[in-house]
Order: structure tokens, then C-alpha cells, then sequence
């Protein structure tokens, strides 16, 4: 059992009349893949939106902690106070609902991808990489000041963020396309670079959206792998939207399965796959059904 | 292979003329002429001696332009079509070694030509004529690339469509002439000032703009320069509205002024006093800033601030998700492209010596987006090409006399120069759409340098 990282308590997201989550609450372990499934239309994207900052949720609570775990002792006392973030000698914990999206990714280190990819098409897979890494660098470069009369040590943070780029590039299997645009990739590619630039971030949380859309069985093995390892050699935690069933059994840690954006089941891949409830979802039947669909299909 | 083959059995029978349709567009286009010119070249009003307005007709000249382009619509089907096809066919040859060359010591030639270019036409014309083609061309032209270059920052790199950049021209004009007269403080004192100050109203237009994106970001944009105008021609007691300021004080050569008094400028170096050693320090004063703008603009675009606007053209939430703030990457972005424009702004108003509002109507917003947009959004060379087209252009245009010997002596060229520039940008767009230089240099590489075709890079929309 790993430390709680991220906690979501009580999360609703309303717009207008339609309710996309309604009252959700889970938790996202560190060093764990937490896979968020659904039928589509359940709200998985909505709170994923609601995590990284681009939603605002309506009520709800989205604490994430930095180091010592025992920082959760201090959730009320951050909750009363008002502030986004607290700060002791063991860690930081962060109310994520309360800060705007790019702080979200700035100091709470929660990197996210896209449902429908979002990379810069017009600029090199290396600067896609590069610009993941704007603000080290940019505070490297003394926010352009210093950079423009070539002082201070702007060359050697450029020199290491391509280092870790290159290492990134290894590990997506994109080393030789390094220089080329990325609108050009095939669309694995494109999303495997989208994994790459989000990782170039050092996140704590890396939030992935259907991932596994679009690709063949064997580019699927490989994102399999490449989560696998962002999860044990990275420390970093996995939050995953994905419908293809072969990826979240196989990885997943822990499921959460949201339907019409109210959490229906929660727990271990087995325990989930024999959820009645679940069945009936997908199926799209009520669960008193389940078991004459089933023979129906069966027979 | 396989694909190559069946390009070229698709395009052979294009390459041959079919003269039915030939003849149709030649057709269309003659149909096309009379409609366009008739109400404007054929029929022309005349006030005469009992103070009558009199239709005249001017159907000979009508038929000229009729002929004009029924002929440019049969080299088209006949010589410019099966030219194309037969270019289409042929596999996309990888740049050609001489385009290689040429594009590698273009940049230094440029910059060598630009250094004589004074010496060089006075060599030419002589003194007399050097004074016109130094002055109407190399420093206004010079004047237009800074312009250019500041902003293809905001719409070229960042990628925010600004219709009222003249507005920041002109917050330079009025600080620099305001200042000098008021504080009595010399150019180069006052140009930093100014070029701060014109930032400075770049991030005041930058506050309330940031929500909007694409067409509302333009057209608020577009009333932000009016306004600007518009308090210029009221605020008299400060800016003597229309009449403008006039007596706005030269630059001087590091404190030698340039005049026909004993320590003027010809009298402290034993020359003969000429106007012209003024439009020369004077063009070598803008030739210098403009070299100070590339260099700062092709230095930001290899750091992590120019980076983030390029993104911020291709994907605003892509770059929100990756941790820039991008209120503060747009504001650098106003208010760097504003300083270029203060600058240009307060030079543009020690050279003339006389500034009004008229010289900062919508129309010069356009001129310098045309430029922008002529040249290939965000590159600094295409924006210099696309500035000498544009304003030496139509300051060729000026002596069109040539065209007398065609038309007849009746014929007036100087009411046709905006029409043929209108049809040059029209040319040039059909046959560059994405501007003159259609490719984007990496700001950073691996191994190799590779230009990315524009028809993968994003425009921007807000």
C-alpha cells in the first residue's frame, strides 16, 4: 500500500443543467497506475479538466501532496486558510482546485496529454521537447534579459535540456526523428512524442488521455512498456483515460469506473472485471438484465 | 515508384493545350474585363468651363485593358499551364545546390550591399540624385523593415493578429518629439524613452486584449490604433492636433549639429555644406537600429521566451498544460513588437522634423501586416524582402512615364500605381501563398538543420 499522492473528495462539475460528475470522490496512490474507465460520455475527460486546472470544478476538493505524506494532517487547516499551498519542512501539499491550469502543471508537476493530440506541429520533435522545459530554462536565460546579451549560463541549462530530451527520444523510439516536424510523424508517434514532452516537465502525476487510441496491437505492447517504466524508474504516478481494455487490465494498479459521472466501481482489475454494476454499463443494460444479455449473446 | 507512375499518367493529357477551353477563359476573362473596367476606365466625369459635370467615354483605353487580359489569359492557358503541369510531374527535386549557395551568402551580400549603398549611388547618380534615392529609398525602406520586424514578433512568432500596430508607432513619434522640445533632451537621450514608453502602451493594449482571440482580438486591436489617432487630433494643448508638431530637433553627430553654421557639421570637417551628409548619417543612424532589431529578434527566437511564442502560435492549451503562463508570454510579446515600433516611431520624427496624425492612419497598419504577411510570417530575411518590394515598389511606381509611350501622351500613370501594386500583392499571393519565405528555421537541432515547410506551421488565431 503506497502513500495517497493525489486525493479528489466530493468533486462535482456542472455545465449548466448537465451534470458531468456528480460527486466523486478516489485516490490516486504514488509509483501507481490508476486507470479512470467508463462508457463514453461518462465525464472521465471532465475530471481530468478539473484536475490539471482547465475546469474549474463547481464544488469538490483536489488536494496533492509533495513528499511526506504526513502533509495530509494539514488539509483542513490549508482548506480554512485559503491559500493554494503549504509549505513544511517534509513536503507541500496543493489544493489543486484552487490554482490556474499552468500553475497546476508549474508547481504541482501534473503533466496531462490529449484526448485529440496537442504538439506543436510546426516546431521539431526537439523543440517540442524544449519548450516543455521552458521554465528552468527561461529562468536560466534570466527570462530572456540576460539570454539576449549572451551572460550568464543560459548555454549549459540549454546544453542539459537537450540531454534530457535526448534521453526522452531513446525512450519513445524517436531518436531519429529528432529534427523533423512533428505534424510529419505517423500518429503513434505523435502520441508517443505527446508522452515524451509531457515526462520533459519532471511531473509527479502524469495524467494521460486515451493513450492507447489509434494504435496497433504491437505500438500498444510498446506504450504499455513505456508506462510501465514511467512508473517504476520515474517515481512517477499514472492517471489513465483509456477505453481498450487489453492496456488497463494488463497495467492498471487500481480502477475507477465513472458512469453518466457517478463512480459505479473502485478497486483492484479482477475485482472490477466482475463488477455486475460495470457489466450493465458497458453493456448498456440495467443490471437486473446483465445475466439474460449475457446468455442471449452466449447461446 | 508505383505512385510516381500514376502521377504522370494522370497528368499527360494536361500537358497538352485544349484549345476549347483556352478559348473559354480567354473568354470569361474578357467578359470579366468589361464588367470590372467598364464603369471605371470606360466612362470618366469632367467638370467643364460652365463649372457641368460631363460624362466623357474613354473606350479606347477601355479596350486596351480588355485586350490586356483576354492576352494574359491565353499565355496563361497556353505557356504558364502546361509549364506548371510539366513542373508537377517532375519528382520535388530536393533544393537545388545553387538555391543552397545562393540562400547561404544571400544574407551577407544583403548586409554588404545595404553598408555601400550610399557610396554606390552617389557614385551613380551624383550628389544630387543621391539625396531621392538615399532618402525616399534606403531610410524609408530601412524605416518599413524595423516596423516589419517589430511586428512579425507579435503576429509573425506569437502568432496575435494586431491591425492597430501604428499606434505604437506613433506614441515613439510623440514621445521623441514631445520630449525633445519640452525637455530639450537630444535623440539618442530620448530614444530608449521613447521605445519604453511605446512598450509600456504595448502592454496597456495587451491587458484587455488577452481574453480575445482570431478576428475579436483583431478588430479590438484595430479601434486601439484609431484611438490612439483619434486622442492625437483632440488633445490639442499637448499635441496641437491637426496641424501636428512641427520644429521637431534633428540628430545631431555626437553633438555636431548639421547645419550651415561654422560648427556645423561640413565646417568642423572642412567640407562644403550639403544637405546630404545629414540623409547619409541619417540612413546609416536607422541602417544601424534595424541591424540592432534583427540581431535582438534572431537572438530571442533561439531563447526559451521566443520558443514559447512560437508554441503559443501552434497550441495556447498544449502550452498551458506545459506550465507557460501565457498572459505574460503574450504581454512580452505587445510589449517587445511595441518597442520596435517606439523606436522606428522616434527616428520616423527626427527625419521628417514634422509630425501630424495624418501619418499614422489604419493604412500604415496595413502597409506593415502586408509586409509581415508578404515576406512569410516570422522570418526576419522574407519581412526585409517583402519591406523593399512593398515600399520600393510603390516609390518606383512614382515614375511611370514610361507607360506614355504606350497608352498615348493623354495617359495620366500616376492614378494607375495603386491599382498595378494592388495586382502585384495579388501575384505574389497566388503564386507564394505563404509568403516570400515559405519555411521555418529550428530554433535548435540535433544534427541537421532542416527548413519545415509552412503548410505545417500554425498561423495562430489569437
Amino acid at each position: 500500500m503506497n502513500a495517497p499522492l493525489l486525493r479528489v473528495e466530493h468533486l462535482s462539475m456542472r455545465f449548466g443543467g448537465l451534470v458531468a460528475v456528480n460527486d466523486l470522490s478516489f485516490t490516486a496512490e504514488a509509483n501507481s497506475i490508476t486507470a479512470l474507465i467508463g462508457p463514453n460520455g461518462a465525464g472521465k475527460t471532465t475530471v481530468f479538466n478539473c484536475i490539471t486546472g482547465f475546469y474549474k470544478p463547481t464544488t469538490g476538493r483536489l488536494g496533492l501532496v509533495h513528499g511526506d505524506a504526513a502533509m495530509w494532517d494539514d488539509l483542513e487547516t490549508i482548506t480554512r486558510r485559503g491559500t493554494r499551498s503549504l509549505r513544511r519542512p517534509g513536503g507541500i501539499l496543493y489544493l489543486l482546485e484552487r490554482m490556474p491550469d499552468y500553475l497546476v502543471a508549474r508547481h504541482a508537476r501534473v503533466a496531462r496529454t490529449f484526448q485529440n493530440i496537442r504538439l506543436f506541429p510546426g516546431l521539431t520533435v526537439l523543440e517540442n521537447l524544449l519548450v516543455a522545459q521552458h521554465n528552468p530554462l527561461n529562468r536560466a536565460s534570466g527570462y530572456a534579459l540576460l539570454g539576449v546579451l549572451g551572460i550568464g549560463g543560459y548555454r549549459k541549462a540549454e546544453r542539459a535540456a537537450i540531454e534530457k530530451a535526448c534521453y526522452w527520444l531513446e525512450a519513445v523510439d524517436l531518436m531519429s526523428r529528432a529534427d523533423d516536424p512533428a505534424g510529419e510523424l505517423p500518429y503513434g508517434a505523435q502520441r508517443r512524442l505527446e508522452i515524451a514532452r509531457a515526462m520533459c516537465t519532471d511531473p509527479v502525476l502524469l495524467c494521460l488521455d486515451e493513450p492507447a487510441a489509434g494504435l496497433n496491437p504491437h505500438e500498444k505492447a510498446d506504450l504499455n512498456e513505456l508506462i510501465l517504466t514511467v512508473r517504476d524508474k520515474h517515481a512517477t504516478a499514472v492517471l489513465l483515460i483509456e477505453h481498450d481494455m487489453a492496456v488497463v487490465m494488463e497495467i492498471s494498479d487500481h480502477i475507477i469506473v465513472l458512469d453518466y459521472g457517478l463512480k459505479i466501481a473502485d478497486g483492484a482489475p479482477e475485482d472490477v472485471r466482475n463488477d455486475a454494476k460495470v457489466i450493465a454499463a458497458y453493456l448498456g443494460v440495467a443490471e437486473q438484465e446483465v445475466e439474460r444479455v449475457q446468455a442471449e449473446v452466449a447461446g | 515508384m508505383h505512385n510516381r507512375q500514376t502521377s504522370i499518367a494522370v497528368q499527360t493529357p494536361v500537358a497538352g493545350v485544349d484549345l476549347a477551353s483556352a478559348g473559354k477563359d480567354a473568354l470569361f476573362s474578357g467578359l470579366l474585363a468589361v464588367g470590372l473596367f467598364l464603369p471605371l476606365i470606360g466612362f470618366k466625369t469632367v467638370t467643364n468651363i460652365r463649372n457641368e459635370l460631363i460624362l466623357e467615354t474613354r473606350f479606347g483605353l477601355l479596350a486596351i485593358f480588355i485586350a490586356v487580359m483576354v492576352a494574359a489569359s491565353l499565355v496563361n492557358s497556353f505557356v504558364i499551364a502546361p509549364w506548371r503541369a510539366r513542373r508537377a510531374v517532375r519528382e520535388r527535386a530536393p533544393a537545388s545546390r545553387l538555391a543552397g549557395v545562393l540562400s547561404k551568402y544571400f544574407a551577407p551580400f544583403a548586409l554588404g550591399f545595404v553598408l555601400i549603398y550610399p557610396a554606390l549611388v552617389f557614385g551613380l547618380v551624383g550628389s544630387t540624385g543621391a539625396t531621392k534615392w538615399i532618402d525616399n529609398f534606403g531610410i524609408q525602406i530601412l524605416i518599413y523593415v524595423m516596423l516589419g520586424f517589430g511586428l512579425n514578433i507579435v503576429v509573425g512568432l506569437a502568432g496575435l493578429l494586431d491591425l492597430g500596430y501604428v499606434a505604437f508607432y506613433a506614441v515613439g513619434a510623440y514621445s521623441y518629439a514631445l520630449l525633445a522640445q519640452t525637455f530639450g533632451l537630444s535623440f539618442f537621450a530620448l530614444l530608449p524613452v521613447a521605445g519604453i514608453l511605446a512598450a509600456f502602451w504595448g502592454m496597456m493594449l495587451g491587458f484587455p486584449v488577452l481574453r480575445l482571440r482570431g478576428d475579436y482580438l483583431a478588430i479590438v486591436t484595430l479601434a486601439f490604433g484609431e484611438i490612439i489617432r483619434l486622442v492625437l487630433i483632440n488633445w490639442v494643448p499637448v499635441t496641437n492636433g491637426y496641424a501636428g508638431i512641427s520644429g521637431v530637433p534633428r540628430p545631431s553627430f555626437f553633438g555636431i549639429p548639421f547645419n550651415a553654421s561654422d560648427d556645423g557639421f561640413a565646417a568642423t570637417f572642412g567640407l562644403p555644406f550639403s544637405p546630404i551628409y545629414r540623409t547619409i548619417f541619417l540612413y546609416y543612424l536607422i541602417l544601424a537600429l534595424v541591424l540592432l532589431t534583427a540581431f535582438v529578434t534572431l537572438r530571442l527566437r533561439r531563447l526559451p521566451i521566443g520558443r514559447a511564442w512560437e508554441a503559443l502560435r501552434e497550441d495556447e492549451i498544449a502550452c498551458r498544460s506545459l506550465g507557460i503562463n501565457t498572459t505574460t508570454t503574450k504581454l512580452t510579446a505587445f510589449a517587445t513588437g511595441a518597442l520596435f515600433g517606439g523606436f522606428a516611431g522616434s527616428f520616423f520624427a527626427a527625419r521628417q522634423g514634422f509630425i501630424s496624425p495624418e501619418s499614422f492612419t489604419f493604412m500604415e497598419s496595413a502597409t506593415v501586416l502586408a509586409i509581415v504577411v508578404l515576406g512569410g510570417m516570422g522570418s526576419t530575411m522574407g519581412v526585409a524582402i517583402a519591406a523593399v518590394i512593398m515600399i520600393g515598389g510603390t516609390e518606383i511606381l512614382r515614375d511611370l512615364d514610361f507607360l506614355k509611350d504606350i497608352f498615348g501622351p493623354d495617359f495620366d500613370p500616376t492614378q494607375y500605381r495603386m491599382l498595378l501594386f494592388g495586382l502585384a500583392m495579388v501575384l505574389i499571393m497566388v503564386w507564394k501563398p505563404r509568403g516570400l519565405v515559405a519555411t521555418r528555421a529550428p530554433s535548435a537541432f540535433l544534427r541537421e538543420r532542416k527548413a519545415i515547410g509552412r503548410d505545417l506551421v500554425k498561423e495562430g488565431h489569437g
